[in-house]
């Protein structure tokens, strides 16, 4: 057995290796470049006082997560009650971004589902979502006391998710400095 | 009880291919006839049991039965009928069942029209066909049921995707499955060979036709599948490099170096290793397609829904087969050499220059096909490679491919004097490149690529022109007329020109269309008009046009050139209710020498509709050359030289059975 | 005044005549392109065919209807028409989408081998071809045996091949 003929075979493995790999990969998830980069500055309307302002500014010098979500968004009623309980719990601030929805149509969604969030920044046409990167709702931002983008979740929040991953992450950076 | 009775068909059907595969191998091996025997009846049977449980599932959408989980998922009782049959195989598990089923089909055929391969080869290719076939026809039973019941029924079906509610896709999948699997049989054939040792002219002959078989189906499904994306898709664009286009393309790619390589091999008996590893390759990337399309691990618009255990079972099937067959090759094949020398300017050389550019074509479609998931698994990002990577790196590579193409038919088996291919050449070239330069001049375009394009076209219509001539002028009997001296040209040369002129004509289009489209997205009110590339465009209102599964609002746009009217188009906009789908339906005046295309946007708010007008110079030649490679190769899998053997052995068989 | 109402008659008559002309021209008249600016638009359509649209995953922005390639085709006009160039938009993007959202991936560590392995590959391929090619040259044919020359008088007098027929 001469060794060129095998190199086919060895070719072939080695890919095949890949493809199993990839089987475990999710070829839907596109991870942010804005993680590790300070978070995209914004100051715009609240949800609930239109007349008062929210700006990123506010929130130096805290942990928080900046949750994307909108009423028409059919997923986002999955990590909704997860959101909720975190609210109540207070274990971190959640800062919602109203994405292109309608203000009508997203206090009645906080009324009929409760409100989770701290406070609620309104963007109707999705401009500061498209600085974040946004492509689809929900997405969660944790952002640390420094505002720099620690972690991107695209996709409903689940529970194990977020004590697994977001919950030590969050211990960790509120713990730091 | 027609499900339950499908499903049983289907068990039926995998427990002979399970016998197909495992006995006609071991008589082989053992060489007892009565056990290699058994393979044909068992592939025959198995045909039987898949196509019944085929018309089950069929039976299923056709009736809208909904306690079938595919049926209420994939059709709905107002789908037109056509649709509900084509249904069929618009889903994962239905097109499992119409692969199984096309692989079968290829294996009766070999049954039937290679009656006459010594027995013990016959029964090792049967082997390795229902080994396949046990391998996709458990996948579809364990982890892809097609008969899984609903239970209690859905109301309505949730209906077919309106996308594949198209003409186009009613032939698109079968054609292209036939090439897909058609590969299979060259597989098959070069596995007995190396199992029996036996690789010689012969068994390039044996495989010759069903290989070119293999190719036209694919060939056909490919350009079908572009014809429904151009006026499917609503903006007219034919070709898109994506996973899955890619992973129908990479076969394909292989498959015409196969084609070529076996022709070395039947001639003059080189090249026998590199035939066979072509032809284990090609259908590993038919299985490999089959992989990417039904895992999940690349992002499409093609892909099926997805599920790991599905892509698990898949990927198993995969390094089995492969791994099993390259283990083969590499013990095998070093035994295999010979077959004379050659010079640089001969034959066989720019055969084998073909088949090493068709390899690298393959390796870097493979290579941008793959290279997202590379990264990704390595966890170095995510990076997304589209039609720009391709398409600087198939063009240079593919230019040298039309070159040799152009040249090779000239050239003597062995041994040529490179001075008298020049000096027979050269002319046409020169010609051709000054054609280029004027004709991109004439046309108004004058870049590097409408040149390149124009001058190598012209160079493969005039090669042909003198390829002909050639022909004519040395076959023997020059006494006779010259409808004589065509006449007596073998069909194999006759698909040979045909194909290699088709690529010629394919190049026009691709080239013109490239450099001459144009387009205009205009607001349209009723009297209005538009014009472009010299039409005039008369928008003449929207009126309602419901189907029977869906709404529609469909403009009149009445199409002038001049004074003269030309064409009354009707695009249409739809909303598919089941699925609450939107959906452009593009109308088309097709020319031969242009296509105008209109698709219907959105109505705005004061009564004006949004209409896309396209001018698309020369694109029908696209699919016409298409069609000539198809013909040239159905002409060349025909050819009386394949069947000789058999003819001279009817006599034979009759005096034994009498 | 007869003049003036003359005057006056004929300039309505004008007024009317015009707005029929206008309004005849509006009803029967050119359609408008959808862009007031058909060069920025041709360099919009150019820019959106090379990226990704992220929602439907494997479709451009030029071809996509989704409200997000809606979006990012407007973001590319409103940034071309404020005179950047072709590249900053690009950047601007991958700034934020990452490099997933160009179909045409940026030359990198990374992607280095992606580049470079189609030409690799062809290098490779015509140094195994150059290599078959001068071994084939030199190949001398061997003589047929005289086992050889049997068989082969064999085969060539006793057509069919002497193989088993299928029954």
């Amino acid at each position: 057995m001469k060794a060129k003929f095998l190199v086919p075979l060895v070719i072939f493995l080695a890919l095949a290796g890949f493809l199993a790999y990839g089987l475990k990969l999710n070829p839907r998830e596109v991870p942010s470049p804005l993680v590790g980069k300070p978070a995209p500055a914004f100051s715009v309307a609240q949800l609930q006082a239109p007349e008062a302002s929210f700006s990123s500014a506010d929130m130096r010098g805290q942990v928080w997560l900046l949750n994307v979500w909108a009423s028409w968004c059919v997923s986002c009623r999955q990590e909704h009650p997860l959101l909720v309980e975190l609210g109540r719990r207070g274990v971190v601030p959640v800062v919602g971004l109203n994405y292109k929805d309608g203000r009508a149509d997203a206090l009645d969604y906080l009324v009929r589902h409760g409100n989770p969030y701290t406070t609620i920044a309104v963007d109707p046409e999705g401009k500061v979502g498209f600085d974040y990167g946004v492509y689809g709702t929900p997405e969660t931002f944790l952002i640390d006391r420094e505002g720099v983008i620690r972690y991107k979740h695209i996709g409903p929040l689940t529970r194990e998710h977020f004590e697994r991953v977001l919950m030590p992450m969050i211990t960790e950076l509120s713990r730091a400095g | 009880m027609i499900a339950e009775l499908g499903h049983f068909a289907l068990i039926l059907a995998l427990v002979l291919a399970c016998v197909q595969a495992v006995v006609p191998l071991v008589g082989a091996q053992q060489n007892r006839y009565a056990l290699m025997a058994v393979g044909r009846p068992a592939a025959q049977a198995q045909l039987f049991f898949l196509l019944f449980a085929y018309g089950c599932l069929t039976w299923a959408f056709v009736t809208s039965d909904f306690t079938v989980r595919l049926a209420a998922v994939n059709s709905h009782t107002a789908t037109p009928l056509i649709y509900k049959i084509t249904g069929v195989w618009g889903n994962h598990e239905g097109s499992l069942l119409l692969w199984a089923a096309s692989l079968s089909l290829w294996t009766v055929a070999v049954t039937i029209f290679s009656r006459d391969l010594p027995e013990a080869f016959m029964a090792r290719v049967l082997g390795v066909l229902g080994a396949i076939s046990a391998g996709f026809v458990s996948f579809t039973l364990f982890t892809s049921n097609p008969f899984t019941r609903l239970l209690p029924a859905a109301a309505e079906g949730r209906d077919l995707n309106p996308l594949l509610q198209d003409p186009g896709m009613i032939i698109h999948p079968p054609l292209l499955y036939m090439g897909y699997v058609g590969f299979s049989v060259a597989f098959a054939f070069a596995i007995a060979a190396l199992l029996s040792g036996r690789l010689d002219a012969a068994w390039a002959r044996w495989s010759r036709p069903w290989t070119t078989a293999a190719w036209v189906f694919l060939t056909a499904g490919i350009a079908v599948g572009s014809g429904w994306a151009y006026y499917e898709l609503g903006w007219g664009g034919w070709w898109f490099w994506d996973p899955v286009e890619n992973a129908s393309f990479m076969p394909w790619l292989l498959g015409t170096a196969l084609i070529h390589s076996l022709a070395v091999t039947e001639k003059r008996g080189a090249f026998r290793n590199w035939t066979v590893l072509l032809a284990i390759s090609a259908f590993s990337m038919s299985l490999l397609g089959t992989f990417l399309v039904r895992s999940g691990v690349i992002t499409s618009v093609h892909a099926f829904a997805t599920d790991p255990a599905r892509g698990l079972y898949i990927l198993v099937l995969l390094v089995l087969v492969i791994g099993i067959s390259l283990t083969l090759f590499a013990w095998r094949a070093p035994r295999l050499t010979g077959g004379g020398s050659f010079a640089l300017m001969s034959r066989e050389s720019t055969l084998l220059g073909n088949n090493v550019l068709f390899a690298v074509v393959t390796g870097a479609v493979l290579l941008g096909t793959l290279y997202p998931l590379f990264l990704d698994a390595l966890n170095m990002g995510k990076i997304s490679v589209g039609p720009p990577y391709f398409e600087a790196v198939f063009v240079p590579l593919m230019v040298p491919v039309v070159v040799l193409m152009v040249i090779g038919p000239f050239v003597r088996w062995k041994n040529d004097d490179s001075a008298r291919i020049v000096r027979r050449l050269a002319p046409g070239a020169i010609v051709s490149v000054l054609l280029g330069v004027g004709l991109a001049v004439v046309v108004g375009n004058f870049t590097w690529r409408t040149v390149l394009g124009l001058a190598l076209a012209a160079w493969v219509l005039i090669g042909s022109v003198q390829l002909l001539r050639a022909r004519v002028a040395e076959r023997p009997g020059a006494a006779a007329g010259a409808g004589v001296r065509l006449r007596g040209i073998p069909a194999a040369w006759w698909g040979m020109w045909l194909a290699h002129l088709g690529v010629g004509v394919f190049i026009i289009g691709v080239t013109m269309v490239g450099s001459l489209e144009s387009e205009l997205d205009v607001r349209m009110k009723d009297g209005q008009t538009a014009r472009l590339a010299g039409y005039t465009f008369t928008f003449r209102g929207v009126v309602d046009a419901p189907g029977p599964n869906y709404l529609a609002a469909r403009a009149t746009i009445e199409v002038a050139r001049g004074e003269r009217q030309i064409a009354t188009l009707t695009p249409e906009k739809r909303l598919y209710l089941a699925q609450q789908m939107p959906m452009t339906e593009a109308s088309l005046d097709i020319g031969p020498f242009r296509d105008v295309y209109v698709s219907l946007g959105d109505e705005l708010e004061d009564g004006s509709w949004i209409v896309s007008l396209y001018h698309k110079p020369f694109i029908s030649w696209i699919w016409l050359g298409c069609t000539l490679m198809g013909v040239g190769g159905i002409c060349a899998a025909a050819d009386r030289r394949y069947r000789r053997l058999a003819e001279r052995r009817v006599p034979a068989a009759a005096t034994q059975s009498a | 005044m007869p003049a003036e109402r003359f005057l006056h008659s004929l300039r309505t008559a004008a007024l009317l005549l015009a707005c029929c002309a206008a309004g005849a021209a509006h009803a029967a008249g050119e359609a408008v392109p959808v862009s007031d600016d058909p060069v920025l638009e041709a360099r919009v359509l150019a820019l959106s065919h090379n990226l990704r649209c992220l929602v439907c995953q494997n479709e451009s922005v030029a071809e996509s209807r989704a409200p997000l390639a809606v979006d990012m085709r407007n973001q590319v006009r409103e940034q071309l028409a404020a005179g950047k160039s072709e590249k900053e938009v690009v950047d601007f993007l991958i700034a934020r989408f990452g490099d997933f959202v160009v179909f045409t991936p940026p030359f990198k560590a990374s992607t280095v081998l992606l580049w470079l392995g189609p030409a690799i590959l062809l290098v490779a391929a015509l140094g195994a071809f150059a290599l078959r090619l001068r071994r084939r040259q030199q190949e001398v044919p061997v003589p047929l045996g005289e086992a050889e020359r049997v068989r082969a008088r064999a085969l060539l007098e006793a057509a069919p091949p002497p193989e088993e027929p299928y029954k």
